[in-house]
């Protein structure tokens, strides 16, 4: 399956030209796999008014030469078939990306995965989205095609605005295209599982936190603590002694249960209620105060939880161990929960507000990139 | 903005009410006193400020960043001053806010594997620190045992280990900084995602610009269980360039892979005898770590593709000791080229790896050009040179030919898809070349950034990013091929 090669950037760009001249906010979309994630554009079950712009047929790699380990692709390009690419020359994203399926179907984008700055299970082990950016293209406020960063691993000439990119969710920009530190594809993958309470889980994942282990994936659900390593198979076979927890001999099984968790297809998450993510200190001990089933990722760091409990009171136990609680998904075309009218993000403190909000204005002048799509007012 | 003195009254009023909020020793104001902080370790560019102020906590830095803000006088913040841009190059009209005095480890979290730090800690104490727990702090910039952490985050700096652990951008989880105005803000946080715009990036290698840096939370690495350097000896340096792109392909990342040239070889041995060879086109040192079984199998691995990409010669270290001295040269490379000649100039450019020998052969021949020597090392890894041109500022005209080479060198570097600068930062000295490397457009959004910061342009004024008018003319002076249309124009 070949990449197609369109460039639509001179379109895109007349259509935020236009947009500027109309005053008309835009919408910005390519695969829609996260329509549900940062603020509605809906309000009292109608439409916002703001114009759709579409980058899924912004497609196709612009530069990928393997050995330089960065590949510079336009951001409607899918992840899956950029991932199939990588993964013909044994490379991978070091981000492990999801591919939230719409439909069923995966349509999730680079862009959508770098706007969002959502990383998946490999984060805590070999770095984030933003970790991996080296530059970007982007169509700025004011109309105009800008290049920050670049294509080479170390650039600090002019202010790191690929980055700021990430997590902006289309509210600055609109991304053209991308460069992206890849990583080599690791010869094998082991899984090892083990019965574990969750204090138990979190206990032997913040030992192995301080060994020397190719570890890249480690989860708690079910009572089951599971871990998954990557290196050659000489090197597993040595680290078998080392940590705890019985190999799962099919990889097939164990691959796509890290799927099922990347891709939020696992059966955790057939669950109505709002799914809100809690990004903590690692070490964080168990937060017994939450109710619900919990998944735990990332060696603690981030764990997942089903509620109904009131927005502040999540937030509030969040904050009590220096973290966050974001309401990833509020669920909304469920009944029972009063969850989309909320806030998504936690609050930012006035001062750090004001800075975003000067940031905003001045990257987007014209207010016409997803408006509110992260906090009103932005 | 332009260089201005200050009237005689705005600056009495501005020392009187600093030395309201300062103990005497914490303001520096008699041109003995300030000399030392006239310039940083790029000692071709020099002016002194109205006055130096060295605080020791973040109210005084609040109190004194209000006070400037109010009489809109510039400031410059300085860490241990080893910069190589002449990023904390004092303004005439403003005053130098020394971070030296922050010099303590607040906290190591042995279970969070973070340190807090002041930004005046050295980088490699905060590893020192650490050590008892078996833990470090990765990014190790050659300068590491005097450079401050604060330098280093407004720097992004980055060092031999960053192709495989990162540079500060990757190391640091949270940043505290005074605004302009004043205010303490936290950017960033201690877990692995923080809501709102990544301004934790964006203060990160922003150079002073964008707020002044009081309190840092790094992340701690486990210390590798073992470690192996490779030197291996190449006839032709596109041999050397060519196996830089091969072990790479074979899906290894060393800890460190840097390429020396054979002046670069000549002028190490004569200073610290590592023994290198001295009939080599080039020598690669590749370190590589992890835990005993991985590398031994990834030394095998390497030592086989060194072999079949003309190496003619192997040598694996396996011993401290030995390790210690192949990397002396290495290290030593600075210093080494200052034995040989009476001033150098260190360029910092990054190119696609693929570029190496093409840049290499087109420096060689600027060298010939400008009858300039040149003493090539570099980040091979991660395609990080660093040139370093041979002058002698006391012959007449050298160090502008010098600075005209290095210019050149760094517009090479962007031509071949690189940057200017990989881990020195613009500062002062490289603001012509960042009209070559982004257009108006781009400018024009730094300048916006800026602005959502810094609206009245008083941190570090005049660095970073040149103005759309200093660029115009310099795109004329392209024009016409070095002849200046206007000689008679200042270059500020």
């Amino acid at each position: 399956m070949t990449i197609v090669d369109n460039d639509i950037s001179k379109a895109l760009q007349d259509q935020v030209t236009q947009a500027i001249n109309n005053k008309q906010a835009l919408s910005i979309f390519a695969g829609n796999s996260k329509r549900f994630f940062g603020n509605s554009d809906e309000k009292d079950g109608k439409s916002a008014d703001t114009i759709p712009l579409d980058i899924s047929n912004h497609t196709g790699v612009i530069n990928y030469e393997p050995t330089e380990l960065c590949i510079t692709v336009r951001s409607g390009t899918k992840l899956s078939e950029l991932e199939n690419l990588l993964a013909e020359n044994n490379q991978i994203l070091a981000f492990e990306p999801p591919h939230y399926s719409v439909n069923n179907q995966d349509t999730a984008t680079i862009g959508g995965a770098i706007a969002s700055g959502i990383s998946g299970p490999r984060r805590a082990y070999t770095g984030s989205a933003r970790d991996s950016i080296l530059g970007v293209e982007i169509i700025n406020g004011h109309g105009e095609i800008a290049r920050f960063g670049g294509e080479v691993m170390k650039n600090v000439a002019g202010y790191d605005l690929s980055r700021m990119m990430l997590r902006s969710l289309g509210t600055l920009g609109i991304l053209l295209s991308v460069s992206i530190r890849v990583i080599p594809k690791p010869e094998c993958d082991m899984t090892l599982v083990f019965d574990a309470s969750q204090s138990e889980a979190l206990a032997c994942f913040q030992s192995l936190r301080k060994k020397l282990l190719p570890i890249t994936a480690t989860a708690w659900i079910d009572d089951k603590a599971s871990i998954r390593l990557s290196a050659s198979a000489q090197v597993l076979q040595s680290c078998q002694d080392k940590v705890r927890g019985d190999v799962i001999p099919d990889t097939g099984i164990a691959n796509k249960f890290w799927k099922d968790l990347r891709d939020h297809s696992h059966d955790f998450f057939s669950n109505d209620k709002p799914l809100w993510r809690f990004s903590l200190p690692p070490s964080t001990p168990e937060t017994l105060s939450l109710d619900g089933e919990q998944l735990i990722e990332w060696g603690g760091s981030q764990r997942w939880i089903h509620s109904l409990t009131p927005a502040n009171i999540i937030r509030d136990i969040a904050k009590s161990h220096k973290g966050y609680a974001t309401l990833f998904n509020s669920k909304p075309s469920t009944t029972h929960n009063n969850a989309s009218d909320t806030e998504v993000f936690p609050t930012l403190a006035p001062e750090l507000f004001a800075l975003h909000k000067n940031l905003k204005d001045q990257m987007d002048p014209h207010g016409i990139f997803n408006p509110n799509r992260i906090y009103q007012g932005l | 903005m332009g260089e201005m003195s200050l009237d005689t009254n705005t600056r009495n009023n501005l020392l009187h009410q600093l030395s309201e909020i300062l103990p005497d020793n914490f303001l520096l104001t008699s041109k003995e006193e300030l000399h030392p902080y006239e310039c940083d370790g790029l000692a071709a560019y020099r002016r002194l400020p109205i006055a130096v102020a060295l605080p020791d906590t973040i109210e005084q830095v609040q109190a004194i960043v209000k006070i400037c803000s109010s009489l809109k006088i510039p400031v410059v913040a300085r860490g241990a001053g080893t910069g190589l841009s002449a990023g904390a190059l004092p303004h005439e009209g403003g005053i130098v806010l020394g971070l030296s005095r922050f010099n303590q480890i607040l906290d190591i979290d042995t279970e969070s594997l973070t340190a807090i730090v002041q930004p005046g800690v050295r980088n490699l104490a905060i590893s020192d620190a650490a050590a008892p727990f078996g833990l470090y702090y990765a990014p190790d910039p050659s300068s590491q045992l005097a450079c401050s952490i604060g330098g280093n985050v407004a720097e992004n700096s980055a060092g031999v280990h960053s192709l495989k652990y990162g540079q500060t951008v990757h190391n640091v989880l949270q940043v505290k900084i005074v605004t302009i105005k004043g205010e303490l803000i936290t950017l960033g946080s201690e877990t692995l995602d923080t809501p709102g715009y990544d301004m934790l990036a964006l203060i990160t290698g922003s150079e002073g610009m964008l707020g002044i840096i009081v309190e840092i939370t790094v992340k701690l690495l486990p210390k590798a269980e073992s470690v192996k350097v490779l030197m291996a000896s190449f006839d032709e340096i596109e041999d050397a360039g060519h196996a830089v792109a091969a072990i790479i392909a074979e899906g290894i990342i060393p800890a460190g892979l840097e390429l020396m040239d054979k002046a670069a070889i000549h002028a190490a041995e004569d200073f610290v005898h590592a023994n290198y060879p001295l009939d080599v086109a080039a020598i690669l040192l590749c370190e590589l770590d992890g835990d005993d079984i991985q590398l031994a199998e990834q030394v095998e691995r390497v030592d086989e593709i060194l072999k079949k990409k003309k190496a003619i010669s192997v040598e694996i270290a396996d011993s401290p000791e030995e390790q210690a001295r192949l990397w002396a040269g290495r290290k030593s490379a600075f210093s080494a080229a200052g034995r040989i000649s009476a001033d150098y100039y260190c360029m910092d450019g990054t190119i696609p790896r693929k570029q190496i020998a093409h840049v290499l052969k087109r420096i060689s021949e600027m060298s010939d050009k400008y009858g300039l020597r040149v003493v090539n090392v570099f980040h091979a890894g991660d395609g990080n040179l660093h040139p370093l041109i041979l002058y002698d500022a006391s012959i007449e005209g050298e160090l502008e030919s010098t600075e005209r080479f290095g210019g050149e060198i760094l517009e090479l570097c962007v031509e071949v898809g690189g940057t200017i600068t990989g881990e020195h930062g613009v500062g002062y000295e490289k603001l012509d070349q960042m009209c070559v490397q982004f257009n108006d457009a781009e400018l024009t959004q730094f300048f916006a950034v800026k602005r959502a910061f810094d609206p009245d342009e008083l941190l570090n004024p005049g660095k970073a990013i040149p103005t759309l008018h200093r660029c115009a003319e310099l795109g004329g002076m392209h024009v016409h091929n070095g002849e200046l249309p206007h000689p008679e124009l200042p270059r500020f």
